[in-house]
């Protein structure tokens, strides 16, 4: 089962209209991910990596660009058809205190997107698997009458992920789902989404700037820096031989535990460039300490070894 | 009834429409401030019903031997100018002052919510269209645009209503909309939208319930004005015409002779401000019973 491609996205973008000109969050993304896998997705804050998500399960309307799900594009799709598409792709968010319906129990939380598609013709077969779903996440019966507030971090995040599971997704988008949370009940709730993905064979695409959560549970990571990819590879091959000069930054920040090997920051000056209308070429080049006059013509993404892509065109000269 | 579905609620059907319908009533009556408003508000509807039976004098008697008299056994609440028992039309005016400005507050109100719903969960064009509509009408004085409608319409019970509950839609909009734009960038949103609910059910099933509670308030808190309202629109000739007896235009009768017969002013004016107390009470509990925050 798992190889097979489930979603490829196309040089999707994503421009947003502000008053000083066109907001480039997310600039000419390419990627795939395939049935069974996680692809996690990390950048710094800002750059464009919810938005990613959000495009992509059609929360919000692409600029241009596609997504293909199963080979069909989902871009432009309306009406029944985006219900059932919507039905395969799915989201889970970061913050469970404003995902959640303040009004609503957390049962009916659940049941609902169990009861808008129309698969369950008896109140009894509903109840079932509405029961069914939150043994699964892990939320006790007792608490099926709470409402949200009435339970912590993690049993919130668990409703949330009941909820998005109920629609049988074969996708499903985490919108860093653990960076509200504990680092205690942060394990829980990746333990459960990977067995999760284990029974039921869900692809991933686990947004995150927490690098040590996205190498425990990615197959594969994308480096996001102002809306475009720098850098793309199997998640050992990121961590072990990674090339781009921006994932050299971010890697070196993570800290160490270990005293007799002190961490070797890359100190990054200078601002981020405005995603305001911005210039064609390297964005990250006002950063970059190895920067020169080729870094201003546009970057392409290019293979660099097995299933290993960076968009740097000094990448030989550097490493 | 309500005792019987709150111990059911413990039990086994506790996501049936009913019970929570039934929960949240008698979460209401538990405060005390509630239970008080209530009874208060329950007590006056109640003996206004029973005015045919209960009320010691018909409607339009005159006593003409006892004109313009002070309260006395006879006359609990004294008479009027032409010595009609004011007890009396008090408990028969209570069946129109009630009926309109419950109707016409709820309306009003009602209408206001569903467009601010609109205007503040579509956003951009359809917001700004509908606000810059929203403050030209606000911008005419509530009582041009009633005196406008029933002059248009002509009286009768349904033409008041829709005279005055339209100066409250503007008013029931803009609440509605000033709370959505805080509700409506949180996530729990857009989690409705990708498990496909429609935008009827996203409006009124996941916001509406979230942006309810300060214009609940405001809607008890109008009845009051509508009532007063009414009274004026009777005074100019329009709306409720005498001899209806009507609270507000019993309270205007009075008035030329405040100083020296203050019993007219006085009961209307005490009957008036009881039913208003009652239901702000009661509007109170409902937004404390409607918030699960509040729930012990």
């Amino acid at each position: 089962m798992a190889g097979e491609t489930l979603i490829e996205v196309k040089n999707l973008k994503k421009y947003f209209k502000v008053p000083t000109g066109m907001n480039h969050a997310v600039d000419d993304v390419s990627f795939t991910i395939n049935r069974g896998e996680t692809l996690g997705v990390v950048g710094e804050s800002g750059c464009g990596k919810s938005t990613l998500g959000r495009t992509i399960i059609r929360l919000q309307d692409a600029t241009d660009g596609q997504v293909l799900l199963h080979g069909e594009d989902v871009t432009t799709v309306t009406g029944k058809k985006l219900k059932q598409v919507r039905e395969k792709m799915q989201i889970i968010f970061q913050d469970p205190y404003s995902s959640l319906n303040p009004r609503m129990r957390i049962e009916s939380t659940v049941k609902e997107p169990l009861r808008l598609s129309g698969r369950f013709h008896s109140k009894a077969e509903l109840q079932e698997e509405t029961e069914r779903l939150m043994n699964l996440v892990g939320i006790d019966k007792r608490l099926r009458a709470s409402f949200p507030h009435e339970l912590d971090g993690g049993r919130r995040q668990r409703v949330g992920i009941a909820r998005a599971l109920a629609l049988n997704p074969e996708f499903v988008v985490c919108d860093e789902p653990v960076s509200a949370l504990d680092v205690s009940i942060q394990a829980q709730v990746l333990n459960l989404l990977i067995d999760l993905q284990e029974q039921m064979g869900l692809a991933y695409m686990f947004v995150t700037h927490d690098l040590s959560v996205v190498r425990h549970i990615s197959d594969h990571i994308c480096v996001m820096y102002l809306g475009q990819l720098v850098e793309k590879a199997p998640t050992k091959e990121i961590f072990e031989n990674h090339l781009h000069p921006y994932t050299a930054a971010l890697l070196s920040a993570i800290p160490s535990t270990d005293i007799f090997k002190p961490m070797q920051r890359v100190r990054l000056n200078g601002e981020i460039t405005s995603p305001i209308n911005p210039k064609p070429g390297c964005r990250f080049a006002a950063r970059c300490p190895y920067a020169t006059e080729a870094c201003s013509q546009p970057q392409e993404l290019k293979e660099v070894g097995k299933d290993h892509f960076v968009a740097c065109c000094r990448v030989k000269e550097i490493n | 009834m309500a005792i019987r579905f709150g111990k059911k609620q413990k039990g086994e059907d506790e996501a049936e429409r009913t019970s929570v319908l039934w929960e949240t009533l008698t979460r209401m009556v538990k405060s005390p401030s509630a239970k008080i408003g209530t009874f208060l508000f329950a007590f006056i509807v109640i003996v206004c019903i029973l005015a045919p039976v209960i009320a010691p004098y018909g409607v339009n008697d005159m006593d003409l031997l006892h004109l313009k008299e002070p309260p006395t056994l006879a006359h609990p609440f004294g008479t009027d100018a032409l010595g009609r028992d004011l007890l009396s039309r008090l408990l028969y005016g209570g069946q129109y002052s009630i009926l309109l400005g419950l109707c016409a507050s709820l309306f009003g109100n009602g209408v206001g919510v569903v467009i601010g719903c609109i205007a503040g969960y579509f956003g951009k064009t359809t917001e700004t269209i509908i606000m810059r509509v929203m403050d030209v009408w606000a911008s005419i004085p509530g009582m041009l645009l009633c005196i406008l409608v029933s002059t248009v319409l002509g009286s009768g019970f349904f033409n008041t209503v829709l005279a005055l509950s339209i100066g409250g839609v503007p008013n029931g909009v803009r609440m509605t909309r000033g709370q959505i734009l805080g509700e409506r960038s949180k996530e729990y949103i857009e989690a409705a939208q990708s498990i496909n609910c429609s935008k009827a059910s996203i409006m009124f099933k996941h916001i509406l319930p979230n942006v309810i509670s300060p214009t609940i308030v405001g809607t008890t808190m109008g009845i009051g004005g509508t009532i007063t309202m009414a009274a004026s629109l009777s005074y100019i000739g329009l709306g409720v015409q005498p001899p209806t007896p009507e609270w507000g235009a019993m309270l205007a009768d009075g008035r030329s002779s405040m100083l020296t017969l203050p019993h007219l002013i006085m009961f209307p004016g005490l009957v008036i401000a009881c039913f208003v107390l009652s239901i702000n009470l009661m509007g109170d509990g409902l937004r404390d019973a409607l918030d699960p925050k509040l729930r012990s």
